[in-house]
């Protein structure tokens, strides 16, 4: 399953490259797709413990951009 | 200002005002030490927590990584002045990018901003406002003067025309009445109209382009990918040439404060912002000027494609052609052009078939079917009726000599509907496939765009073949090939082609191996054809092939800013890269390098988005 999601003050083009970076080592990720211009980003993983993984993932962009909200 | 953007600008009139002091009171050490350590913080902050942070990651090397460095070093060296001024005009830089950045993104969405928020549904007899999302297959929204059609519909009630620019970028308008599609998207512009909804709001028109525009950004350009790759090793590198900086001169020739100084100063020239962000946002301008012209380009990388054409191959019967029937040429003999058009016409006033369609079309006037009697249709020969009394026999040469009338022969290209009235042979309309007005311009412009090879390929046979080719001016055409050789024939036009890049221009409907396999398929006629925007890359929305030349274009110019901005901040980087390491340039010339290199480069790529 594919979602995508809203990205708030997502500030850098290197830092989106990061997080797609970053998200993509989390385990049970298959895709991440981060766009700067787009503001937003796409995730593909399994319909089972989406929200779970979504909480490592907000916290993997927090940690590169502290402002960076997600919009769930 | 967004809120994140107002709360900058608050700390960097905070950081000022706290700078300003610190100067003021510098008789009182330890009182200014500590202000210019609050006037550092107050902008400092949010860069130290991100270095921190990339430091704990393990991937250190980013610009915030080299404002922290460059601005403590600069403590350490007891500048304190230009400690907190080179993290100032760091964040002013930051914010004016920002509100740069936005901006371009801003208008690039305006653009595209064809999907309305709300659409009147009624329901019940009563009309209410809903978001277009809460509509169901099958319900009836109304569409006033002024407002955009929410949802793929089928006219039921009312007449109006359609605004139809954001999709195809077709300034005229387009009549439609109860029973026409009208797709999401298109302004009403007169009359009030009933539809009846063929989808949802997420599988209409405006939602899948807008779908298909963003996602346009994540298939990357090779010199959007590259750019991303040369971050990742450049920062290392300026960093290791810093410290070598800083150590080696300080080694051989003493003084190490000034050498540190310098190796600082080398390290905020050399943030690899300005690359990093106007390339994307160039590529993205690029599909956004396309798009508003009824071009959508699936991804950057397209563009680099098409930019590289070098050979378009176009599909015959509805790419070049119209793909319907029309009156070519009319020949009499003993009565008038007029005359014999008229009396065709009425003969075939209760045919259907598309050759009687075409002549009665090209008779422009009302049939009087008063005028009519007696009408025969004579299966595989024509029609037989009388008009005004006269006995009228239209259709093919058998149906001539069964009138004992002697056709004449013809040498033109096309079905020839032969006329004999009252048993006298009176003359012939020859009925052929229309080429599109727009065909040759299409052809001229591929040349003058220096695009010498163009193809055509057709089913047809070689005598239409040759007559299209020729009055197009065409390179080359390859006639009576079944599908599968359309795809052989692309593959030996593709090995020919060395180099450059082969584009393929069709409708979309049966040509779908054809438009895989080539370098660039475009598929023309995009609205409402799933398969065509699957298999394509590029959609034309409307049913012009210079479309296709236009595409070129565009992709031509996009890619020229950015190569453009590439080498304009490579060069003025590596230019004062060098001053500083010699000694020439200060912090100040070394935050211009950084934030004015940035947002000349950001104006620069919002030029890809003009396109005249």
């Amino acid at each position: 399953m594919t979602k995508t999601f809203k990205l708030i003050d997502l500030d850098c083009a290197v830092c989106a490259g990061k997080m797609e970076d970053a998200i993509s080592k989390i385990d049970g990720i298959k895709s991440v797709k981060v766009s700067f211009i787009a503001q937003n980003m796409a995730i593909e993983a399994d319909e089972n413990g989406f929200d779970r993984l979504m909480k490592k993932v907000c916290r993997a962009i927090r940690k590169i951009e502290p402002d960076c909200e997600v919009v769930l | 200002m967004t809120k994140k953007q107002k709360r900058s600008l608050f700390s960097i009139i905070i950081c000022v005002v706290l700078l300003i002091s610190a100067i003021a009171l510098s008789k009182y050490r330890y009182i200014s030490f500590a202000l210019y350590i609050l006037a550092y913080l107050s902008v400092g902050i949010m860069p130290l927590k991100k270095a921190v942070n990339g430091i704990l990651r393990g991937d250190m090397f980013d610009e915030n990584f080299l404002m922290t460095i460059a601005t403590i070093g600069a403590f350490f060296l007891r500048e304190y002045t230009e400690a907190v001024a080179v993290m100032l005009f760091y964040n002013i830089g930051e914010l004016f990018e920002n509100i740069a950045v936005g901006k371009s993104r801003r208008s690039i969405a305006e653009l595209m901003n064809i999907r309305p928020d709300v659409a009147t549904v009624i329901r019940n007899g009563e009309e209410l406002e809903v978001s277009p999302e809460e509509i169901e297959i099958g319900e009836v929204i109304l569409i006033r003067a002024g407002e955009k059609v929410a949802i793929d519909a089928t006219v039921i009630e009312g007449q109006s025309s359609l605004d139809t620019s954001a999709l195809t970028g077709e300034s005229a308008p387009r009549d439609v009445a109860a029973g026409d599609g009208i797709q999401s998207g298109c302004v009403n512009l007169s009359g009030v109209i009933k539809a009846r909804t063929v989808c949802t709001f997420g599988g209409s028109t405006a939602s899948k382009i807008l779908e298909l525009v963003e996602n346009a950004s994540t298939k990357k350009a090779r010199s959007e990918t590259f750019i991303t790759r040369f971050a990742k090793i450049y920062t290392p590198i300026v960093v290791l040439m810093a410290v070598l900086l800083a150590a080696v001169p300080s080694i051989l020739l003493g003084s190490p404060a000034k050498w540190i100084e310098r190796a600082l100063i080398f390290l905020v020239i050399s943030c690899p912002c300005a690359l990093v962000i106007s390339v994307p946002l160039t590529f993205f301008g690029g599909i956004g000027a396309a798009s508003r012209k009824g071009i959508l380009i699936k991804g950057s990388c397209w563009m680099e494609q098409l930019a590289k054409a070098k050979t378009v191959v176009f599909d015959k019967t509805g790419t070049l052609t119209k793909g319907s029937f029309s009156v070519s040429e009319i020949h009499s003999e003993g009565i008038s052009d007029g005359e014999l058009l008229y009396l065709a016409a009425h003969a075939e006033s209760y045919s259907t078939h598309p050759i009687a369609q075409s002549i009665i079309k090209a008779y422009g006037k009302k049939i009087d079917p008063g005028a009519v009697s007696d009408v025969e249709e004579l299966s595989g020969m024509g029609v037989m009726a009388y008009v005004d009394g006269r006995q009228v026999a239209a259709g093919n040469a058998r149906l001539m000599e069964k009138f004992g009338a002697e056709a004449t022969e013809y040498d033109f290209i096309g079905t020839a509907v032969h006329v004999a009235v009252d048993g006298f042979y009176r003359g012939y309309i020859i009925i052929s496939d229309e080429i599109k007005a727009d065909s040759a311009d299409a052809i001229a412009s591929l040349k003058s765009l220096g695009v010498q090879r163009t193809v055509m390929l057709t089913g047809d046979d070689e005598r239409v073949g040759k007559a299209v080719a020729e009055s197009l001016g065409l390179y080359e055409y390859h006639a009576g090939l079944l599908p599968s050789q359309k795809v052989s024939e692309v593959e030996r036009l593709i090995a020919e082609n060395a180099g450059g890049a082969l584009a393929f221009v069709g409708d979309g409907i049966n040509d779908a191996p054809v438009l895989t396999r080539s370098d660039i398929g475009i598929a023309m006629g995009g609205l409402g054809s799933d398969a065509a925007i699957e298999a394509a890359d590029v959609v034309i929305m409307d049913d012009k092939p210079s479309k296709a030349a236009l595409a070129i274009r565009i992709s031509r110019r996009t890619i020229s800013i950015a190569r453009q901005n590439i080498v304009f901040a490579l060069f003025v980087k590596v230019f004062i890269m060098l001053l500083g390491a010699l000694g020439y340039a200060g912090m100040w010339l070394a935050v211009f390098a950084d934030v004015g290199v940035s947002v000349i480069a950001i104006c620069n790529a919002m030029r890809a988005m003009r396109i005249k």
